[in-house]
């Protein structure tokens, strides 16, 4: 199962849980199944027309989803997926 | 342009009783929810990015042209306008760099009235970054933080090794490996922890946001970035007290994150709400970017607000942010404004360098090359009227990339130290028709 990292401000949900397992062959079908093991964590990550939040970042392995196919992109049972907030600098 | 007298009470905020309540906490930017003032950055439901939440009706009728003017001459004249509640710990001489009126440049550009913002001067690292770390630094130390952190372009870099110094703090300097030895140099000279990641800015970025989830340390630009980018805020400050306490009709600034636009911004309605600009604001603020990574303007441009990321390739490395975490204020900044953007080749980028630099004196890097070379177009495509002013923000120092430079100047002439060998070179350059234009 890919493993997922949890950034601080969902640790609530997942009990201080840095890292959990989740089921899914695609990042849609992750986020369903946190949910499932997390009530109340897919409101956090997707907005109310289905769309991940503008201020979430999703990585699997080391790329950004949006570079790759974004809520579809398929996982292999080794992925890892890291959620992480946007972030700034520079300019 | 300004005579300034100025107390010498750097840490006695204008009026303490009225100042006391001058900070709420801080507020998610999206749905609004508060948080009390804590090193935290997102929100907890929506992640939207928290801001520093101001008391504004305690500031009415307390901050004043006059108060102001009675400030120190730095960005610390404004302390009542930004989120530092004690003494100021760090950076006491940062900001109230130079707002030159550029008339060769108008000249050359056909317009009535430039204005650069000169933060390649700004003390003591020069670049704008000072203003937002040395607010930074200051909370970490309020927080109780002995160690500050940051990913950057080299800039930040810079400035948080200089302040953490200052502070005697330890310093952790995240960085993309292929940096400009100018700024490798000029960071390690503090003595800071300096870890230079194979990769893109935007990876080092997001490894910051990991490695801050783990350690308690003072991210600047990630745990502190409330506060931290509230240090913007006084760049657009002093434009408009240098001004005349005016707003001027056009800003074009730099943009990366795409933060500082969105505090130039915020800067002038505060000021507006305060009732210190002279007439009604028209400023439409623009953006600037490389071609090269130009992810804002071309949000602009299409005219959407979904940021679409790119991977960077230009030669203004410290603009070279694929994944902007602000892209959407920049975007919205530049809307509500009514402005626009522009991007700049690697080519126009450098000539964006060189037209700065023997038109007014200032040797500005590539980012201010690509700020130039913006504002050359938006003129020239009749986005920015000719007949009304214009202030292009310079917001880092030529010293700091020679290295873009380097293949477009000619070799000086070298001679041997007689009377008769000068007149020998003499007589060559004026045959090649000098002074010989780059």
């Amino acid at each position: 199962m890919p493993l997922v990292r949890i950034p601080t401000p969902l640790r609530a949900l997942t009990k201080g849980t840095a890292e959990v397992q989740a089921k899914g062959g695609s990042v849609a079908a992750v986020v369903d199944d946190l949910e499932r093991q997390f009530p109340g964590l897919r409101e956090r990550l997707v907005d109310e027309g289905g769309e991940l939040r503008r201020f979430i970042n999703i990585y699997v392995n080391e790329e950004d989803i949006r570079f790759l196919d974004g809520k579809k992109t398929v996982l292999k049972e080794s992925d890892q997926v890291s959620i992480v907030p946007a972030i700034a600098g520079g300019a | 342009m300004l005579s300034v007298q100025y107390n010498s009470g750097l840490n006695s905020p204008t009026d303490g009783d009225a100042l006391m309540e001058k900070l709420r906490g801080l507020k998610c930017r999206e749905c609004g929810r508060g948080y009390p003032s804590a090193p935290v950055h997102v929100c907890e439901f929506c992640f939207g990015p928290l801001e520093v939440d101001y008391h504004y009706e305690a500031l009415k009728g307390v901050v004043t042209r006059q108060s102001i003017a009675a400030g120190p001459p730095s960005m610390w004249r404004y302390k009542d306008l930004l989120p530092v509640d004690g003494d100021v710990a760090v950076g006491h001489h940062v900001g109230f760099t130079p707002l030159i009126r550029a008339r060769n440049l108008a000249d050359e550009l056909g317009c009535r009235e430039i204005w650069i913002k000169n933060d390649s001067v700004c003390h003591p690292t020069w670049s704008f970054k000072d203003r937002v770390v040395s607010v930074a630094v200051t909370k970490a130390r309020e927080f109780g933080f002995d160690t500050v952190a940051c990913a950057s372009t080299g800039n930040l870099a810079n400035s948080v090794a200089a302040h953490a110094a200052e502070a005697q703090m330890k310093s952790y300097i995240f960085i993309p490996a292929d940096l400009e030895q100018g700024k490798i140099l000029a960071t390690l000279v503090y003595n800071p922890t300096l870890v230079a990641v194979e990769g893109t800015y935007d990876e080092v970025n997001r490894l910051c946001s990991e490695i801050a989830d783990k350690y308690r340390w003072a991210f600047v630009n990630v745990n502190f970035r409330p506060y931290y980018s509230e240090g913007s805020k006084s760049y657009g400050f002093e434009i408009v007290e240098q001004l005349g306490w005016r707003a001027p009709d056009h800003i074009v600034v730099p943009c990366a994150g795409g933060s500082l636009i969105t505090k130039i911004w915020k800067a002038i309605k505060e000021f507006e709400m305060l009732g210190l600009v002279e007439g009604p604001v028209r400023t439409h603020m623009h953006a600037a970017q490389a071609e090269g990574c130009g992810p804002i303007v071309t949000m602009i441009k299409n005219d959407t607000d979904v940021l679409k990321p790119v991977r960077p390739k230009t030669i203004a490395k410290s603009l070279a942010i694929g994944n902007p975490a602000d892209g959407f204020y920049a975007y919205r900044t530049t809307k509500d404004s009514g402005g626009f953007g522009a991007h700049a080749t690697d080519e126009e980028i450098i000539e964006g360098m060189l037209l700065l630099a023997r038109t007014e004196g200032i040797f500005t890097e590539t980012a201010g090359g690509v700020t130039v070379a913006a504002t050359k177009t938006l003129i020239e495509a009749g986005v920015i009227p000719r007949d009304q002013s214009i202030v292009v923000c310079i917001t880092g120092n030529g010293l700091k990339t020679p290295d873009a430079l380097y293949d477009r100047l000619e070799t000086h002439v070298k001679i041997r130290p007689t009377l008769s060998a000068f007149d020998r070179a003499l007589t060559v350059l004026k045959s090649q028709g000098e002074p010989r234009p780059l």
